[in-house]
């Protein structure tokens, strides 16, 4: 009677509790999904007639191509703008009181959890043609007429690098608070400048934070709808709205679903890239 | 000589990183700050700066019926995923947190693939579904999928918080006499609380803000407040609108303030 309480393990939850949310999800979740698929299969609307055709229509479409093409190259570029801005922060993260950074966490978590939409109509306030940046340049007599600001890629970049940076910032805070201090102390005492310390050792180690950062920001980035359609306007096309387009205002749900799998597959094979890379870089650093 | 050839190498690298990280910053802060501004305007654009200020688009705001309506059932949608969210999400977290066996690591991944898929994609399966089954589109749909995005932030900020209970406290209860679901009670839950509550809030925030998903599961009787602002601002840049978000970033700050006093946010979306 004293053994067997003892030998059973009281410290882990039985597998069964996962079981409501697993049902959940493969009802609600990896069923949609699979009929997506399906459908997707298919060469006619009505879902009749098996083939690939909307695979080849995709693939064959300069068009589709190209949408697909400036999609991930945002998404790059967006994570590129992200990291520059985003490292520094939390260098300096690193470098202040505990008062100090309780603030700049607060500062780099507030607009991820400020409505999307918010955040993107205030772009179009400051990027507009009668908005700040306009209107600062033409008082200070820079420039005559207003620039374009809105619905270019240069606006889209950088709304949606505002946008996502606490996706980065916040892992690149959790990977260099892991750096023992010590390291950088020892670098430079042995002869070697800031800046070689920082990106022989500091940049190096932070490396699965970079590449956790990097996942969730290109992801988010990719697939941010609100922020692609108001500050690109109708000039710019990226994959979610071309999705919502044919499935909604042509009601295409084959091609809507090609499109959705494309798109899928695409965001899957970043992430497995960049999660290849981590595990790499982590066995590089444990070693 | 070389001494002070490093004091200037190590000056203009600390300079830099600063002066990046404080532009950074800005960015960061500025856009919240500029709608803030602008919705006090007097006038009838969105021109920075204001020419005069006034609380009239706030008054605006009060009689803005299908603002007031779409608000109600995006609060009402958000409340039921959460609430399911957490039902699903802490059990499931129990299950897989201390597990090391390939089942739970797979299901890990599948509870948190929501996060990286492209939600859009997962709008439209869902509607295809819903409309096979012959169910309509309906709050329930909303609140169905919603869960699906929502549980992610449950099951990590959960799963988190179990790694950092003892199992010695865990032991030392059932080595004391007490069973599972009195442990359970008494230390378990009390312990992960502030993780569980920080997860909810983050899939509160993020159901009342979500877009795509409700893009395809909703229609004109149950119009969601993010989409209803996508619409207006399509059409025009209604400083209405700008009172609107200057509500939603105040009690955005305000909750935000009220969590990391309850939870620590922020030291826990950093650990």
């Amino acid at each position: 009677m004293g053994a067997a309480p003892a030998s059973r393990d009281v410290t882990s939850y039985g597998m069964g509790l996962a079981a409501p949310l697993a049902l959940f999800f493969l009802v609600f979740f990896v069923a949609p999904l699979l009929q997506l698929f399906w459908l997707s299969l298919h060469n006619d609307t009505a879902a009749l007639h098996w083939g690939l055709g909307q695979y080849l229509h995709f693939l064959t479409d300069p068009f589709s191509l190209g949408v697909l093409g400036s999609t991930l190259l945002l998404g790059a570029e967006v994570t590129a703008v992200c990291l520059v801005l985003g490292f520094p922060i939390a260098w300096l993260y690193q470098r202040v009181g505990p008062r100090l950074q309780t603030t700049i966490i607060l500062i780099v978590l507030l607009p991820l959890l400020t409505s999307v939409v918010v955040r993107t109509f205030a772009w179009i306030v400051i990027l507009g043609r009668q908005g700040i940046i306009n209107a600062m340049l033409q008082s200070l007599g820079i420039i005559d007429t207003p620039l374009k600001l809105l619905y270019t890629q240069f606006g889209v970049v950088i709304a949606l690098a505002q946008v996502q940076m606490p996706l980065m910032t916040l892992p690149l805070i959790t990977a260099l608070g892991r750096i023992d201090p010590n390291l950088d102390d020892a670098s430079c005492s042995l002869g070697a400048g800031s800046w070689r310390t920082f990106f022989r050792i500091v940049l190096p180690l932070s490396l699965p934070g970079v590449i956790a950062g990097s996942t969730l920001t290109y992801a988010a980035a990719i697939t941010a709808f609100i922020t692609q359609s108001l500050i690109g306007g109708g000039q710019m096309l990226f994959m979610p709205m071309y999705l919502y387009q044919q499935a909604s205002t042509l009601q295409n749900w084959p091609f809507a679903s090609a499109i959705s799998i494309i798109f899928l597959l695409a965001v899957l094979a970043v992430v497995s890239v960049f999660t290849t890379l981590g595990r790499m870089s982590r066995g590089h650093g444990g070693g | 000589m070389s001494s002070r050839k490093r004091t200037w190498e190590a000056i203009s690298f600390e300079l830099v990183m600063t002066v990046i990280a404080i532009i950074a910053l800005i960015i960061i802060i500025a856009p919240s700050l500029v709608v803030l501004i602008v919705s006090f305007t007097s006038g009838f654009s969105l021109r920075f700066p204001p020419p005069g200020y006034s609380l009239r688009w706030y008054a605006e705001l009060w009689n803005a019926w299908q603002l007031h309506f779409a608000a109600k059932n995006s609060l009402i949608v958000a409340l039921w995923a959460t609430g399911l969210s957490v039902v699903l999400g802490v059990a499931a977290a129990l299950a897989i947190s201390r597990s090391q066996t390939l089942s739970a690591r797979l299901l890990d991944s599948l509870f948190m693939s929501p996060l990286v898929l492209p939600a859009l994609a997962f709008g439209l399966a869902a509607l295809m579904l819903f409309s096979l089954v012959g169910l309509p589109v309906s709050p329930l749909t909303l609140v169905i999928g919603h869960t699906v995005v929502c549980v992610p932030y449950i099951v990590r900020n959960t799963v988190a918080a179990l790694a950092q209970l003892e199992p010695t406290l865990l032991e030392s209860s059932a080595v004391l006499g007490a069973s599972r679901l009195y442990t359970f009670r008494r230390i378990v839950l009390p312990l992960i609380r502030p993780g569980i509550i920080a997860g909810a809030f983050i899939a509160f925030m993020s159901s009342f803000d979500n877009v795509p998903v409700s893009l395809f599961l909703r229609d004109a009787a149950t119009d969601m407040l993010p989409i209803r602002m996508w619409q207006d601002l399509e059409g025009k840049l209604d400083v209405t609108i700008a009172a609107l978000s200057g509500v939603l970033i105040i009690a955005t700050v305000a909750l935000v303030a009220v969590m990391e006093r309850v939870t620590g946010l922020s030291r826990r979306l950093t650990n």
